[in-house]
């Protein structure tokens, strides 16, 4: 059985989620760092319950959703015909809900700290609000999207209930790292499991490290 | 001319205006803190909401009070983000950097610059659009005395040789007096006055033109000098200035605030005070249970004088009495 196998699909299944939470956590967390709604905690603590959540309990009720039964998995198999449990799609949407909040925070965070005359200059200055958001609000929050994107691809490798639950352990389909390292160690197949392990240690410490270093030395300007 | 027509409903405070401002030269906006001078400036940039185009397309500049730069991009950046945007060209970007002293500071970081730096960056971004009207926030409110004298002589060069009309907000009177051609006074979200700063300035019945507030602005031309005084020449009558002003330039402003000049009946033969005009009292305005502001006329020229009741009742001080006008100091501006 091919060892790196499991690890190179956590890899994609990180990428491809943390482009699709990059894309869907920016809008929202720009919604909430501007909004003035009185449903503005209420959004932040549905955004913010995957950090608090049993995997399990959030793997439980995707399975749930994404189930031939369940709400999204019914229409997801009329419209292409197969099931979004236990298929490398099904993990993608539970990893972007899983990992949610480890890309919305900072960028709301950054959003926020960003002055809100910085914005009105830049209309001042004939910018239409969507350039003014790329062109000031992007680059000055440049930070955040740094963290976003770290937080988001290293939460989303290391996850492992949510797999569990809606992906099972299909080699090569959702069978991740993560749950690869358990069935080793539950086989006492322990030379592997350290192999795997210490390659995600090593990551772990080097994206973090890399995403510290270059909020330094962006802060030191 | 250019309309003011803004309605603005902030919790209990209403601003309501209507009036005329000239499509040249610098106005003045003057009221104390709360009268509504900024939300006014806010509503003609669009950026109060209430209807109308949205702020990138109306084609004004702003300069607020504090200088917000963008950080992602060095003084050239910044500039150059407005020109990039402009739908014309009129401004000469050359002349910009040249008349705001920036030339050498293209290159230069953001968080490296000195507050009269970055709002002079500030002012060429605005000004590099192009457009048709620029306002101006307090821009020198949040600098200190000695870096807003530095940066004086810039809008003295904005005042002189820009074309684009500007609105100027202000509390200080003397900003005012020295920048601005044309006035208006904000009282609780109303206009209580408007018209040519040499007239508002010189009305007694505008309550936020009172006090230390009250004072006259006159155009002045240096024409010679005795004992390290210079001799000024204001059309109907000579001031003397401590200082050595150059002679046979442009005409200067002289501003006199009301609580510098006073009256007597007879010209005084014993005091220090250096230039004393003869005057006709014009009109006399109640100011509070214990001054007035006395308007005199020294020739075509309106004085202000603020003194107290109990002073015009011993002169037996009326409408149309011939007075000295006694001038304390005199502060000349450019």
């Amino acid at each position: 059985m091919n060892l790196y196998g499991p690890l190179w699909l956590s890899m994609q299944l990180a990428f491809v989620t943390t482009v699709v939470l990059i894309g869907l956590g920016t809008p929202l967390a720009w919604w909430l760092s501007r909004t003035e709604t009185r449903w503005k905690p209420v959004m932040q603590a549905i955004v913010a319950m995957p950090i608090v959540l049993p995997p399990t309990v959030l793997g439980f009720y995707l399975l749930i959703l994404l189930g031939p039964e369940g709400a999204i998995g019914s229409w997801w198999v009329t419209l292409t015909g197969n099931a979004l449990t236990f298929s490398f799609t099904g993990l993608v949407i539970a990893s972007t809900v899983y990992s949610l909040p480890f890309a919305v925070q900072p960028l709301q965070n950054a959003f926020e700290s960003l002055p809100r005359q910085t914005l009105e200059r830049a209309w001042t200055l004939g910018a239409s609000p969507l350039d003014a958001f790329f062109s000031v609000a992007v680059p000055l929050a440049k930070r955040g999207f740094v963290s976003a994107a770290v937080l988001s691809f290293a939460h989303t490798l290391g996850e492992f209930g949510v797999v569990l639950m809606v992906g099972g352990n299909i080699p090569g389909k959702t069978r991740v790292v993560s749950i690869a390292i358990y069935d080793h160690v539950e086989m006492l197949d322990y030379s592997s499991a350290h192999q795997l392990s210490l390659v995600l240690l090593a990551f772990a410490f080097l994206a973090l490290l890399a995403m510290f270093a270059v909020n330094h030395r962006w802060s030191r300007g | 001319m250019i309309r003011l027509r803004h309605r603005v409903r902030k919790g209990d405070f209403l601003l309501d205006i209507d009036t005329h401002i000239p499509d040249s030269g610098i106005t003045g906006i003057f009221g104390e803190s709360g009268s509504g001078k900024t939300t006014l400036l806010r509503c003609i940039a669009g950026l109060e909401g209430g209807g109308g185009p949205p702020v990138h397309r109306r084609n004004v500049g702003y300069v607020f009070q504090q200088p917000t730069l963008f950080a992602h991009h060095d003084v050239r950046g910044n500039i150059e983000y407005g020109a990039r945007r402009a739908t014309s060209h009129r401004i000469d970007g050359e002349h910009v950097i040249d008349m705001l002293g920036l030339g050498r500071l293209l290159d230069r970081r953001i968080e490296t610059l000195s507050g009269g730096e970055a709002q002079r960056v500030a002012i060429a971004a605005a000004l590099m659009r192009s457009p048709d009207l620029v306002l101006m926030d307090e821009p020198l409110a949040s600098l200190d005395r000695r870096r807003k004298d530095e940066l004086l002589p810039y809008f003295d060069r904005l005042h002189d040789e820009l074309s684009v009309p500007v609105v100027y907000v202000s509390h200080d009177i003397e900003e005012i007096g020295r920048l601005c051609d044309h006035l208006v006074v904000l009282d609780g979200g109303q206009v209580t006055a408007d018209g040519s700063l040499f007239d508002v300035l010189s009305r007694t019945d505008v309550s936020p033109l009172s006090g230390r507030n009250a004072g006259v602005v006159l155009w002045a031309a240096p024409v010679d000098h005795e004992d390290g005084l210079t001799r000024f020449d204001f059309g109907d009558g000579d001031i003397w200035v401590p200082g050595e002003f150059a002679v046979g330039t442009r005409l200067l402003r002289l501003r006199i605030a009301a609580n510098d000049v006073s009256i007597a009946r007879e010209r005084p033969s014993q005091s220090t005070i250096l230039n004393v005009l003869r005057a006709t009292v014009e009109e006399i305005h109640p100011v509070d249970a214990a001054r007035a502001l006395v308007r005199l006329a020294v020739g075509n020229q309106d004085l202000l004088a603020q003194v107290t009741n109990r002073s015009i009742a011993r002169l037996g001080l009326a409408t149309g009495d011939r007075v000295f006008a006694q001038l304390k100091s005199v502060t000349v501006r450019r």
